[in-house]
């Protein structure tokens, strides 16, 4: 059975001002295995974040439905670890209280939030900066408090939004490294938004490409490069031959974006 | 050289500050010692002091300044706990910003000194009546401002905390209210300060104590350096309130510095 199963999922957005209302995501089917890491690759505006937000729960779909392990999606929960583009630390928690924030929610007695937190503290490289607020941190060290927070959980599945989509494109690698590591390492289901095509081939077992508003499935890629993976994986001829093929598929949609 | 929004040293800065200080007690000085006005309408900085040294050794002045102090912060305090509170769910839930916000702003407009003859039938001319005069001033300005700043609160903060499983009561005990909490302290403090311009009024009828009643009791006598010290007092004690409040909030809220 299918860890994720997204059914007919479409969004559209009512018109503004009596305007014609606006479809953003035509009907969506997709299933995704238990373990499996997802890329959602797509230009500006293909719908591809609204895809992840209605799983997430954030957003209703206008049709169809999500289903994870077998339960219909009706709003957001701490099953669905979500990661977002723009910096999302609590700014009043420490970086421990952030990752300990989902925990707390749940009112898991302290005890087993620290020993939880610790871990995860040290999964993400953050030790010594336990007690350090947000805004003392760089980007890279505030998104990787943020996936911290979300693994504290233990989601069934791992949602993010071009999480890197701020950094500098040497942190950009790193943190792509760091999340890839601690996927091979722990398994996890990750559905995994972007619009890097190096990105998306780099950390996916499976590369969805999306098309140009409205968003529907494009292509469905397969990425058997072997784990664990290395940054140089990114200049060999396989790496190279699966990224000539998405730019070309890209590179349509962006322009269809461009011509509308 | 003075280049746009380049900025001034800190020494510089201070003298500056200073120099503006000295400039005006200078031209007071002068119009005054030189005999440029009347000393019955505007006393000089000299016989100012003295007459503000006169009322704290033998009039028992600080008395008044005390009974001040209390009423502005008894009154704010009042309007502080009722506020806070409304405004928060103003700004958390909808239905009930839809049901108060219209009264709330019309009652804003309503001048607090207007209100002083009633509460005076109301309440008498006791202390009650002053603190009522404060709280009418300040509670509709305090839960109009938290109402906003706390409908404002960063989506993307609400949304990641239900990712996480917080609870429609989590979100507003634990994301909204920490969120804002620096945002409410500071309203609390600029309100403050409007506070003292209510008290004095209220202090200006039917009253037989507090700074506002010797300004009103000094001008039968033409005193007016008794007016322009009990002035210059309030300022004074506006100042020292803000500056406690200010460093209260950064000590309070240190995550929301840089």
């Amino acid at each position: 059975m299918s860890k994720l199963l997204i059914e007919g999922v479409s969004r559209t957005f009512a018109g503004v001002r009596g305007g014609q209302p606006v479809q953003a995501l035509q009907p969506v089917d997709l299933a995704v295995a238990a373990n499996d890491f997802i890329t959602i690759l797509g230009p500006s505006g293909c719908g591809k974040s609204t895809l992840l937000r209605i799983v997430a729960g954030l957003e209703a779909p206008s049709t169809g439905r999500v289903l994870l392990d077998g339960k219909a999606v009706t709003r957001p929960g701490p099953d669905r670890g979500m990661v977002f583009q723009s910096y999302t630390l609590f700014p009043w928690l420490t970086v421990a209280e952030n990752i300990g924030f989902g925990l707390r929610e749940q009112g898991r007695p302290e005890r087993e939030r620290n020993e939880v937190v610790a871990s995860y503290v040290d999964l993400v490289g953050l030790k010594g900066f336990e007690n350090h607020w947000p805004k003392q941190l760089s980007g890279g060290m505030q998104q990787r408090t943020a996936i911290a927070r979300a693994l504290a959980n233990d989601p069934a599945i791992l949602l993010l939004d071009e999480p890197f989509g701020a950094l500098d494109n040497q942190t950009r690698g790193l943190m792509q490294e760091l999340l890839l590591g601690i996927w091979e390492r722990r398994k996890k289901t990750v559905l995994f938004v972007t619009h890097d095509i190096e990105e998306a081939i780099f950390m996916a077992s499976r590369v969805i490409v999306m098309s140009a508003r409205p968003g529907r499935i494009k292509s469905d890629v397969p990425v058997e490069l072997p784990h664990p993976r290395h940054y140089t994986l990114k200049t060999s001829p396989e790496f190279s031959a699966l990224k000539a093929q998405l730019t070309e598929d890209i590179r349509i949609e962006a322009m269809r974006t461009a011509r509308t | 050289m003075l280049r746009p929004l380049h900025p001034v040293a800190p020494g510089t800065r201070t003298v500056l500050g200073i120099a503006f200080f000295v400039l005006f007690v200078a031209f007071w000085a002068w119009i005054t010692l030189g005999g440029h006005v009347n000393r019955i309408f505007l006393a000089d900085p000299l016989s100012m002091l003295k007459d503000g040294w006169r009322l704290l050794t033998e009039d028992r002045f600080w008395l008044d300044i005390l009974i001040t102090i209390w009423r502005v912060f008894g009154g704010f305090v009042l309007a502080s706990i009722v506020a806070v509170p409304i405004g928060i769910a103003m700004g958390a839930w909808k239905p009930v910003e839809a049901f108060l916000e219209p009264f709330v702003s019309f009652a804003r407009y309503l001048p607090a000194s207007a209100f002083i003859p009633l509460l005076i039938l109301w309440a008498g001319i006791g202390e009650l009546e002053k603190l009522l005069v404060i709280f009418v001033g300040s509670v509709f300005q305090i839960i109009l401002i938290i109402a906003v700043k706390v409908g404002g609160t960063r989506r993307d903060l609400v949304e990641a905390a239900y990712t996480l499983g917080a609870t429609d009561n989590g979100i507003v005990r634990r994301v909204i209210m920490p969120a804002n909490a620096p945002e409410i302290a500071e309203t609390l403090r600029l309100v403050l300060g409007w506070a003292w311009t209510y008290v004095i009024v209220a202090e200006l009828i039917g009253s037989s104590s507090g700074i506002g009643y010797m300004i009103i009791n000094s001008q039968s006598r033409l005193a007016t350096g008794q007016i322009i010290f009990g002035i210059i007092v309030i300022g004074l004690i506006g100042l020292l309130s803000d500056f406690a409040f200010k460093a209260l909030n950064r000590w309070l809220y240190p995550w929301s510095l840089a």
